[in-house]
């Protein structure tokens, strides 16, 4: 397949290296790191009014970062080899420590978080269901069956900890992504030390725009009314997250207009030209701009409750469409110049191949599919049976 | 043991023995690696582009088609375009060059590899220490050990390394590793006409890129990346990216 070229480009650069995968990866990510901050409002900073979401939130974190690191596996020309990063890391890699990262937030804080959090209610489902549901919750309980007021509120202690170490970790976990792309001194597109930091803000961006939309949306499913305290909430902290995330990239590309070093003439003309679209368009005016100015009117203007909810699912939708193409203008942006700043390439994504566009739908619902499971197996909501706690310390 | 079966193990030995020696190095008795310091000096003034080299590279090392270990860039500069030269390089240099579409400025060749850089920083980025520099001063790539992930790719200043695509692994030039360790040059060396590249040992007191880098201005590719190249360019003109 012939790729189009533009002025001069290495021979080796013609070629894109990394794909829509490698796209859909940090958007993963950041769902996940952003989903858990949201949740840890309720639990570290008392923020009652978000406490309907606080499980959702978890669960969502949760079902997207099961399928985080398969966009990766597939783009591995060895995925068999891909345990060597935990058996020799390259300690000098920022993408060797991504399995202990990856690792240490899915363990250690979230599935630990959600197992606390809970705990009390597996065990009252593995009194109260049948079947393979009953032996699936006697499993889940790990053999900690006590659910006594004290019991429970070392659990609640020992959640709060978690939460609290996970916060650092779910900055961890998108700000080293962000790392991975910023410490790429070849690349001034990547290169800056503000690359971990944006990461990590649109990353909580993108998480927090997910909850709200998910919480929304399945209390429509269930027939349940919206909380609007909880949802207003919601997209005040959204609207001032946004408001930080574009400060920092504007600032990140005022300095880059400004200082205008080598990279630059070529760099904007990539901005004007084949990233026209994806980066101006979707990203700044669609998916950034128009948000931030819809959510600032829930802010400033007194709407009904039914606009208000419309412009929250308007904003929340163009959040995500503009992150993604964040995501896409780094990944995808940064490779189409070449390094002699002299010339240009095209992606052109596959449809039906391994690292195609049909991959990349697939590895996009596959969390939601995930997190309909998780839902039906450990529902978010209020329990609206009876609950026959068990006795004993 | 019978003659009859000895006649019968010697071709299946013969056929065996291939087979071992496949899975271990090529023995170079005679080579210490901590005397040398591999790197490799570039007379951009001889160069006339007649692409031997790539060529020479493609045979030695079994490169595949459409990517390079090295390749030869040509360079237009016109009075008003130092920044902006016109470059090609049209299949890497391999069969020459067709003529220039513009006539006048300033036109030279100018050969590029791996620049076997001593803080290199596809080195830094791989994530299982598969790409590593050896006692020597060449960058390699164990091609059991890499997954593919292409993180070299992308921080190479220089566009030198490629996937390959049969075996999916990161690629570039070895300095023709097997061929120096037996006291041979490179092949890219060893078959340009004009002398322009030349291998070059730090380590030996006796090689003559020593008296050359006393007595030339030499310079390396992008120096503001601190990457320690060791590829030396002389008559390097400024708007050489």
């Amino acid at each position: 397949m012939q790729i189009p070229v533009e002025g001069f480009m290495y021979p080796n650069e013609v070629e894109l290296q990394w794909s829509v995968l490698i796209v859909l990866y940090p958007f993963l990510t950041g769902l996940v790191a952003g989903a858990f901050i949201l949740a840890s409002l309720e639990r570290v900073f008392r923020v009652e009014a978000v406490k309907p979401t606080y499980r959702l939130a978890l669960l969502t974190a949760l079902a997207f970062l099961i399928v985080a690191p398969l966009p990766l596996q597939l783009h591995l020309g060895h995925p068999e080899r891909s345990f060597e990063m935990y058996l020799t890391p390259h300690a000098s890699s920022a993408m060797s420590m991504f399995g202990f990262v990856y690792l240490w937030y899915l363990l250690a804080v979230l599935v630990l978080e959600i197992w606390l959090d809970y705990r009390r209610d597996i065990v009252v489902l593995s009194q109260t269901t049948t079947g393979w549901r009953r032996l699936l919750y006697r499993m889940l309980t790990l053999g900690s069956t006590n659910v006594s007021a004290r019991s429970l509120a070392i659990d609640e202690r020992v959640g709060w900890i978690v939460t609290v170490i996970g916060i650092p970790s779910a900055f961890l976990l998108h700000g080293y992504v962000g790392f991975i792309f910023g410490s790429i001194k070849a690349n001034p597109w990547w290169s800056s030390p503000l690359m971990p930091v944006v990461f990590i803000f649109s990353a909580m961006v993108s998480g927090v725009a997910t909850v709200m939309l998910l919480y929304m949306l399945l209390n429509r499913l269930r027939g349940e009314p919206i909380d609007m305290r909880c949802v207003d909430t919601v997209a005040k902290y959204l609207f001032y997250t946004f408001i930080i995330d574009f400060s920092l990239e504007m600032l990140d590309l005022i300095h880059r207009i400004y200082e205008a070093d080598e990279s630059f003439r070529s760099l904007d003309f990539m901005v004007h030209t084949k990233l026209y679209f994806p980066h101006i368009v979707v990203q700044i005016l669609l998916g950034t701009v128009t948000p931030i100015v819809l959510l600032a009117l829930t802010q400033v203007v007194k709407l009904s409750e039914t606009l208000r909810r419309r412009i929250y699912v308007v904003a929340g939708i163009l959040t995500l469409v503009g992150i993604f193409a964040m995501r896409w203008n780094v990944v995808i942006g940064g490779q189409l110049f070449s390094k002699s700043f002299l010339g240009y390439t095209t992606y052109k994504m596959g449809w039906v191949t391994r690292e195609g566009l049909l991959t990349a739908i697939v590895l996009s619902i596959l969390p939601v599919v995930f997190l309909w499971i998780l839902v039906k197996l450990l529902p978010p909501w209020p329990e609206r049976h009876t609950v026959t706690e068990t006795a004993g310390d | 043991m019978t003659r009859r079966q000895l006649l019968i193990l010697l071709p299946a030995a013969a056929v065996a023995w291939e087979h071992i020696l496949a899975g271990t190095p090529e023995a170079s008795p005679n080579y210490t690696m901590s005397e040398h310091w591999w790197g490799m000096l570039m007379d951009i003034t001889k160069c006339i582009g007649c692409g031997s080299c790539v060529r020479a590279c493609q045979l030695e090392n079994h490169v595949p088609d459409g990517y390079y270990r090295t390749w030869v860039e040509r360079y237009q500069v016109l009075d008003w375009t130092v920044e902006t030269p016109h470059v090609d390089s049209p299949d890497g240099g391999k069969n020459g060059f067709p003529p220039p579409k513009e006539v006048g400025g300033k036109n030279f060749f100018v050969p590029k590899m791996c620049n076997q850089c001593a803080d290199s920083p596809c080195t830094q980025v791989c994530p299982v220490g598969a790409t590593f520099v050896t006692p020597d001063g060449v960058v390699l790539v164990d091609q059991k050990y890499c997954l593919g992930c292409r993180y070299c790719v992308q921080a190479c200043p220089y566009g030198c390394r490629f996937i390959n695509p049969s075996t999916e692994t990161a690629n570039k030039c070895t300095l023709c590793y097997h061929r120096i360790t037996k006291g041979l040059t490179t092949a890219c060396c060893e078959v340009c006409p004009t002398g322009t590249r030349q291998l070059a040992d730090l380590k030996n007191p006796k090689d003559p890129i020593h008296e050359f880098l006393k007595n030339h201005s030499v310079q390396v590719l992008k120096p503001h990346l601190a990457t320690k190249s060791k590829c030396f360019y002389y008559g390097l003109d400024g708007s050489v990216r």
